[in-house]
């Protein structure tokens, strides 16, 4: 279970994207996780609300969007989205490749806010 | 107030991306080649390491880090093997992180290791997440632990450089399936190498040692190089 130091970075990286682009009050934080990442959707939901507890990040909403993996064909010299994980093979031809293309994704992709002042100065 | 989205795209574990970055940089430039050994607990890290480190202080200086949440029992059997080990107590965190290597390589200097060894905690979800800067990642599984775990944990094989397949002298008694195992891994990663070993009776071992050697710094002569890192004298000629 290490989606609550993965929580932590998240939200250390939020905060800081946040004081530097003037947002205050982080309405969301939108995070891209690849099904191949290697962490739990619900864990770092889970984990996220408590991270932010007491924080200038405190009450925004954890929006993931999960990423199919997609690999690169070999043969048919495209990249094919899979219906599942695994195999890692191509769905049309059953070529098996190691060229993962998406899937391992864990990245802090936009934050949902409003300008002003700065952070730690919200609206009352 | 306007509302305002801002696309950023940074990976959430850009701290310790950065700060394996730099550790690869310093092995790089020290001429020490790392290791990171992960596998499921008792997957036989422990036993396979300490045969390394016997089988290669005669001619390179070797060192490891052994990362475990409690007690120092790894650090103690490795240190049977003579070679100079840190233990890395983690507490309750699941996995090795680059500034956790970082803190326990203070001290030492890497310019007097041929080979630094890193054993990761005993997992084979978390680890997979922390790049440690090393220059090889190996995962471990022993034939005790059913066909099937490269299926069950895809994520740590996709990110490993080399697979070994441990305690290989039991795969009859437990009845293990080399060829189930070897489908499920191609499943993963087609093009991932494998080998299986024996710690114990040292099958598999030359193989191994071999891959290892072919990254042992150039030129170095192997009667020249005795000495550990940090406090013991000696070192270079």
């Amino acid at each position: 279970m290490h989606e609550l130091s993965i929580a932590q970075n998240l939200v250390e990286l939020a905060a800081e994207e946040a004081r530097r682009r003037g947002l205050t009050r982080v309405r969301a934080v939108h995070v891209r996780l690849g099904v191949l990442a290697g962490v739990v959707k619900d864990a770092l939901l889970f984990c996220f609300d408590i991270v932010t507890a007491g924080t200038p990040l405190e009450g925004a909403r954890l929006a993931i969007e999960e990423v199919p993996v997609e690999i690169f064909c070999p043969r048919c010299r495209q990249p094919r989205r899979l219906p599942e994980p695994l195999p890692m093979a191509c769905p049309e031809c059953g070529t098996r490749t190691a060229e993962i293309v998406h899937g391992r994704e864990l990245e802090l992709f936009a934050l949902e806010g409003e300008e002003g002042e700065g952070l730690g100065a919200p609206d009352r | 107030m306007a509302p305002r989205i801002v696309e950023l795209r940074q990976n959430v574990l850009k701290k310790n991306d950065i700060l394996a970055r730099e550790l690869r940089e310093r092995f790089r430039q020290a001429g020490v080649y790392t290791v990171n050994l992960v596998s499921s607990p008792g997957a036989g890290k422990t036993t396979l390491l300490r045969e390394t480190l016997i089988r290669l202080r005669d001619r390179y200086r070797v060192a490891a880090l052994v990362g475990d949440l409690a007690t120092d029992n790894d650090g103690r059997r490795l240190q049977e093997s003579g070679a100079p080990v840190r233990q890395i107590t983690t507490g309750t965190v699941c996995h090795l992180e680059a500034e956790m290597v970082g803190r326990a390589l203070e001290g030492w200097d890497l310019a007097e290791l041929d080979f630094l060894f890193i054993e990761n905690v005993g997992n084979l979800v978390c680890p997979a997440s922390y790049d440690l800067g090393e220059s090889l990642r190996v995962v471990l599984f022993s034939v005790a632990e059913g066909e099937d775990k490269p299926l069950k944990y895809p994520t740590i094989v996709l990110g490993a450089d080399l697979v070994i397949v441990t305690k290989v002298d039991l795969a009859e008694a437990v009845g293990f399936d080399r060829h189930a195992f070897y489908e499920a891994l191609q499943q993963v990663r087609p093009d991932l190498p494998v080998l299986e070993v024996s710690a114990r009776t040292g099958a598999g071992m030359a193989e191994w040692l071999s891959r290892l050697e072919e990254h042992a710094p150039a030129g170095r002569t192997p009667a020249a190089v005795p000495g550990a890192p940090g406090g013991e004298e000696g070192g270079r000629p």
